[in-house]
């Protein structure tokens, strides 16, 4: 399809955080198959993220969580025409390279998958394909847009229903980004040490009063109002896992999400987007969770 | 408003980057708004629909009752920029989009959405924009649509090595399917901001 020609220049930063920023303000969804990708096109996602399964289904069968069939991704970027977003495990770079090579929109190197390496997450620059990672303060953030991260989703905990770690995380990102401004230089070197991670990186986050790239929030995100807080705490936008296609209603309450993150300072229309939504997803606190269950705690 | 010396211009702010566009506009001098309501419209002179999610624009500009207001300020002749996603909204036709995908129209085009393929398709390049002069512009495409046939209204103001039409022009309507707000080069928004002060 594509025709470009020798002078144009292709999977560069630009490009990579570009698409991204065309994603702000908008819902993500999980999913698992075309149906569902098709139902989250209709109800307004800006884009679909393909996954094996959906993390309150990881969390219940348990097991190794993968990368999803090709043939499934196949049929996922056949059935929609938005941006298809997919799941690699951290650290496998070869699911990566075949990801890429199906020509999906997105990577997401993904604490919901099962880690395939304790130590190194996948090097991105590799990639013509831009990658999302998962933070859960802005240290690890800027570790991941070292390695070639080019939009960013606070990790929350996926397969929940529970929406306090995801407002910890963006809370813990956002304030840290805030207590950079101001510091002066001998302070940032300091604040590099602490974040462990490149001081150039540091110097310019201070200075902007923001991350160079995207940044989303995700894990547990279920209801209209959970989507509202989190744009309202400064989110460029959300990725809902579970809680669409663990609902009652998935359409419905798809839309009703879709609503309210763009009417978030607008509680009468998320009050009017929350109304017969039926039940939602049964979730879990966090608070039950033993720490070994806690996905957010994959990745460094 | 009319008689104002810098009036105030409005960005679609439903989904997608308009907050760069409105970071332009102010650079520029303008009074920019982001406009999601119907109250918001009513006080701009002129608007920028940003990139994003074409569909989802669609889907909720119809649901919050802004499609109609918004036809009917292009109708009666308020200059409207759209980029990418925003022209597409802009285009009387709209190719491969989503199943009851509709558009705003008035500009008199047919667009094609994802008309270079997947995002590893997505590209920056050089840019002759006569219109504009010298130098070309550097233009930056990410899962961008084309003008597949201007219509006999409009006018093609770039275009392609392989000829595929980029940028369009209408009376007060502009178009690109790349994305100047991301690069720091003002002229496109210049030229608009030209058109909302001359209507």
């Amino acid at each position: 399809m594509s025709t470009n020609s020798t002078s144009d220049e292709l999977g560069t930063s630009r490009v990579k955080r570009g698409l991204a920023e065309m994603l702000k303000g908008g819902v993500i969804m999980d999913v698992v198959n075309a149906g569902q990708a098709k139902i989250a096109e209709d109800a307004g996602a800006v884009a679909v993220m393909a996954l094996e399964r959906v993390p309150a289904d990881i969390r219940s069968q348990g097991g190794v969580a993968r990368m999803s069939d090709p043939d499934l991704i196949d049929g996922i970027i056949e059935a929609v025409s938005i941006p298809v977003m997919a799941k690699a495990r951290i650290g496998h770079f070869v699911e990566a390279q075949i990801l890429q090579s199906l020509k999906v929109d997105y990577i997401d190197e993904s604490e919901v998958l099962s880690p395939a390496d304790y130590v190194n997450h996948i090097d991105k620059w590799n990639f013509s394909v831009p990658f999302v990672c998962g933070a859960t303060n802005l240290g690890e953030a800027l570790r991941r847009i070292t390695e070639g991260a080019a939009m960013i989703r606070s990790k929350g905990e996926a397969g929940t229903g529970d929406v306090s770690e995801a407002t910890k995380h963006i809370r813990t990102i956002l304030g840290e980004i805030n207590a950079l401004k101001g510091k002066s230089k001998d302070e940032l070197y300091v604040a590099a040490k602490e974040l462990q991670a490149p001081y150039e990186l540091v110097r310019e986050i201070a200075a902007a009063g923001k991350l160079p790239v995207v940044l989303f929030t995700a894990g547990g995100v279920a209801t209209p109002a959970d989507a509202a807080l989190m744009m309202q705490l400064g989110a460029d936008g959300v990725f809902v896992g579970s809680g669409i296609f663990k609902s009652g209603n998935p359409a419905q309450r798809a839309a009703a999400i879709v609503k309210a993150t763009t009417f978030f300072d607008d509680a009468d229309i998320v009050a009017q987007a929350s109304r017969g939504l039926g039940e939602a997803m049964v979730g879990i606190n966090v608070s039950d969770l033993a720490a070994p269950h806690r996905l957010s705690e994959r990745g460094w | 408003m009319a008689g104002s010396a810098t009036p105030t211009v409005g960005v679609l702010a439903l989904q997608g980057d308009f907050r760069e566009h409105i970071a332009v506009l102010r650079q520029l001098g303008a009074d920019a708004i982001p406009v999601k309501r119907v109250e918001e419209l009513e006080r701009v002179a002129g608007l920028v629909i940003p990139g994003g999610e074409s569909s989802v624009m669609d889907k909720l500009s119809r649901m919050f009752g802004l499609a109609e207001p918004l036809k009917a300020a292009i109708t009666s002749g308020m200059p409207v920029y759209g980029t990418c996603a925003g022209l597409i909204m802009l285009a009387d036709t709209v190719l491969d989009g989503i199943v009851g995908q509709q558009s705003l129209g008035g500009f008199d085009l047919a667009v094609r959405r994802n008309a270079f393929g997947s995002q590893l398709d997505s590209f920056e390049t050089d840019l002759e924009v006569a219109a504009l002069g010298d130098p070309p512009m550097h233009a930056v495409f990410i899962r961008a649509p084309v003008v597949e046939t201007v219509g006999a209204r409009a006018t093609a103001l770039a275009s392609l090595a392989d000829g595929r039409v980029v940028a369009v022009e209408q009376d007060n309507l502009l178009g690109t399917s790349f994305h100047p707000e991301m690069t720091g080069d003002t002229r496109f928004h210049q030229y608009f901001l030209a058109k909302v002060k001359a209507a």
